[in-house]
């Protein structure tokens, strides 16, 4: 036997090599995913999916595509969607409610939040039902099922930046620009919302499998959350219901990542922050001034988002586990 | 020295059967059905080790777990207890195709197939034409799969998986669905590959299949290794497992003349199924006249598995005359020497009849024999040939 080492034929010399017993002999025995102890285990996953990297590419676009065939429009839908949430809430929220008098540039205001929401949404609503909907592939080839919830999230990441071009467009719009004091925030606010929906993700992907109740349950509990958040009105609006006799329940209220995470997108990029607009009063006639700088947060973001990420790595972590454990049915049960 | 390619080590698989899919029912059965969850061992204590080049050929009744041995081979179920080992690339036929998308079209499919595979795009690209034209699909390349016809689906699926250049390949049961010259064409493609010793893994209930590609079977009965050998072994253990006693099937007649009892004998009238070429087999019919009958025959049919006809006859053609049958019972004797046959299960179809119209009493498939030979030839008749090579 000679002691050169073969290799898998290359793109211009395809099946040059023999199958013989020599070319099987130097191919490493793998051992195909046996049963892995629970708190072991999550090392080989990353390694494995980063072997893969070039399909993960490819799924992520075929979640594009998947989700527009078919559809005239198309890709504008990603655009369509959001923009039209914005008209809907400027004039309900910020016309007939008034928080448009009270919050300067609202509708920039609403976009920044609305922006990280639908990326939230986006790979929360996908996750769930990605191992389903691809039963198709689940049932018949292998390879580590986490692809798919991440495929999601690449996905959504992507219709992420296309909307960031309409928040580009706003500014130029209005010619006020954000300032880049607090840039650092955008990506550590990234982080926290692709770690902490890549987690839940991951979960209710694995229990939408055994359960499909699962995915309206998601439906629902993510309309709860939109409003939890501060995303059409002003977080200070909650504060001062709340902070004289509930601090409790106002931590609570902060306690929710996402509530820091569209916290730091509004410090980080509503220009309105800095500006200042004059209601006129009712009864007397004079021009109230409003500052913008009000409804900024005023705690330290930098550290809360820290320790998001932190909490969310662990998260991640469990319920790449748990997601491991279930996934091994995944097959028989769709 | 032979080296393993696929080694399944201990692999045992637990289903649990619960109807209960949403929320109200989980619920409302909470307490009853963890008691009540029916467990169900699709596959118990799976050792075996596959050579690189070998091709295993895995049967069974329905549900004996092939299936389920196979994707856990593939790595798509995980087993409960036990692993598999495998070396190489992989690839896999499942029920009825590889993973497609039915929402992308073929070409796209193909791409992500190839791309869960392993190949880069660049290789892809490459095998492309290939894999389109061993389909002969080209005019629906570009239709989304979930238009396609299941052949259609098959063509493709098939095509991909022997253009990725696989070490090993799973194929389960999907040959059935092409049309006539596409097996053909698959089958000419797994001599391919077994000629470039690749390894393959099929799951068949075409038994025929087994014996003309593979050289080791191995039978599953209800999750456990039934038996482990060469594909003429197996079947032959596979076939035994039919009980060789007759079903006897359509029975018509107006019993003027009923038939009794058919027992299939040896020479020496000990009853007796299992014979060997050159045996004596004697068939014993019995009858019983319920009337005053001058015309009547008797004749035999003998079936093979297939169904067959490999032999009939009656007293008519044999140019016999039968003296009057009175009321009461008689005995008629087929007795055949050195019976010629190949290895297979035979069927015996008995009528009696008078020399014309229709019968007085025709049992089909009555009794039942089997007959071993030591060579595994094909063919009905079992032939003794001597060959010589003669240098002219």
């Amino acid at each position: 036997m000679s002691t050169q080492t073969p290799i898998r034929p290359t793109a211009d010399e395809p099946n040059s090599h023999v199958h013989g017993e020599a070319w099987v002999e130097q191919l490493p025995m793998q051992r195909v995913h046996s049963h892995q102890s629970f708190f072991r285990g999550f090392g080989g996953t990353v390694k494995e999916i980063w072997q893969y990297r070039q399909l993960l590419g490819q799924l992520t676009r075929k979640e594009l595509k998947v989700k527009y065939k078919d559809s005239v429009l198309g890709f504008l839908w990603t655009l369509i969607r959001p923009l039209l949430q914005l008209l809907v809430y400027s004039i309900a929220v910020g016309g007939f409610l008034g928080n448009s008098r009270s919050i300067p540039e609202f509708g920039v205001y609403l976009f920044t939040g609305l922006l990280c929401w639908t990326f939230f949404t986006d790979i929360i609503g996908g996750c769930t039902g990605s191992i389903v909907s691809n039963a198709g592939l689940v049932k018949k080839v292998y390879f580590p099922r986490e692809m798919f919830p991440l495929s999601v999230v690449g996905a959504a990441a992507i219709n992420f930046l296309l909307q960031c071009l309409v928040l580009i467009g706003a500014y130029a719009w209005n010619r006020q620009w954000p300032h880049p004091d607090n840039f650092l925030l955008i990506p550590l606010g990234l982080l926290v919302v692709v770690l902490f929906g890549t987690a839940l993700g991951l979960l209710l992907a694995a229990s939408n499998v055994y359960l499909r109740d699962v995915q309206y349950l998601v439906e629902v509990s993510l309309l709860f959350w939109f409003w939890m958040t501060p995303i059409v009105y002003a977080w200070t609006q909650v504060r001062d219901k709340l902070a004289a006799n509930y601090d409790w329940l106002l931590q609570i209220y902060l306690a929710n990542p996402m509530c820091d995470v569209v916290l730091a997108f509004q410090k980080a990029l509503w220009p309105g922050g800095r500006l200042t607009i004059y209601n006129k009063d009712a009864t007397t006639g004079q021009l109230v001034p409003v500052h913008g700088s009000e409804h900024i947060y005023t705690g330290n973001l930098y550290g809360r988002l820290g320790i998001l990420i932190g909490v969310c790595l662990v998260l991640l972590w469990l319920a790449q586990r748990i997601f491991a454990r279930a996934q091994g049915n995944f097959a028989q049960e769709l | 020295m032979s080296t393993p390619i696929v080694r399944v080590s201990d692999v045992s698989k637990k289903f649990n059967i619960h109807k209960d899919k949403n929320l109200k029912e989980r619920v409302v059965n909470a307490g009853r059905s963890r008691k009540h969850a029916e467990e169900f061992w699709a596959l118990k204590d799976i050792s075996f080790e596959l050579e690189a080049g070998k091709t295993l050929g895995l049967i069974g009744h329905n549900g004996s777990g092939k299936s389920t041995l196979l994707k856990i081979i593939g790595g798509i179920l995980t087993p409960n207890t036990g692993y598999v080992e495998r070396r190489g690339r992989l690839a896999a036929l499942l029920e009825l195709g590889a993973g497609f998308h039915g929402d992308l079209t073929g070409r796209e499919n193909v791409y992500l197939n190839a791309s869960i595979l392993g190949l880069s795009r660049k290789q892809t690209e490459m095998y492309f034409d290939e894999i389109v034209d061993f389909s002969g699909i080209e005019q629906f390349i570009d239709t989304q799969v979930k238009f396609y016809s299941s052949g259609m689906y098959v063509r493709l699926a098939f095509s991909v998986a022997v253009h990725v250049d696989p070490e090993i390949l799973l194929i389960d049961e999907v040959l059935a669905v092409g049309d006539e010259p596409f097996q053909k064409k698959c089958l000419d493609k797994i001599r391919a590959f077994q000629r470039d010793g690749r390894t393959i893994v099929f799951v068949t209930h075409g038994l025929d299949v087994v014996r003309a590609l593979c050289d080791r079977a191995i039978m599953l009965d209800k999750g456990k290794m039934a038996i482990d050998g060469t594909p003429t072994d197996v079947l032959r253990a596979f076939r035994d497992q039919y009980s060789v006693e007759a079903l006897p099937e359509a029975e018509r007649g107006d019993k003027r003349i009923e038939i009794g009892e058919v027992l299939v004998q040896d020479a020496a009238g000990v009853e007796r199924n299992r014979f060997v070429p050159g045996d004596n087999l004697c068939i014993d019919i019995e009858l019983e006249a319920h009337e005053q009958t001058d015309d009547w025959n008797v004749g035999i049919a003998i079936f093979n598995k297939d169904d067959i006809l490999v032999y009939g006859t009656n007293t008519h053609v044999q140019l016999m005359t039968l003296a009057p049958f009175s009321p009461g019972r008689k005995h008629v004797r087929f007795a055949f020497d050195d019976i010629a046959l190949t290895e297979s299960q035979y069927y015996c179809t008995v009528a009696v009849h008078p020399t014309n119209g229709p019968e007085y009493h025709r049992v089909e498939r009555k009794a039942a024999f089997r007959v071993y030979t030591a060579s595994h030839d094909e063919g009905l008749l079992y032939l003794t040939p001597k060959i010589e090579v003669l240098d002219t």
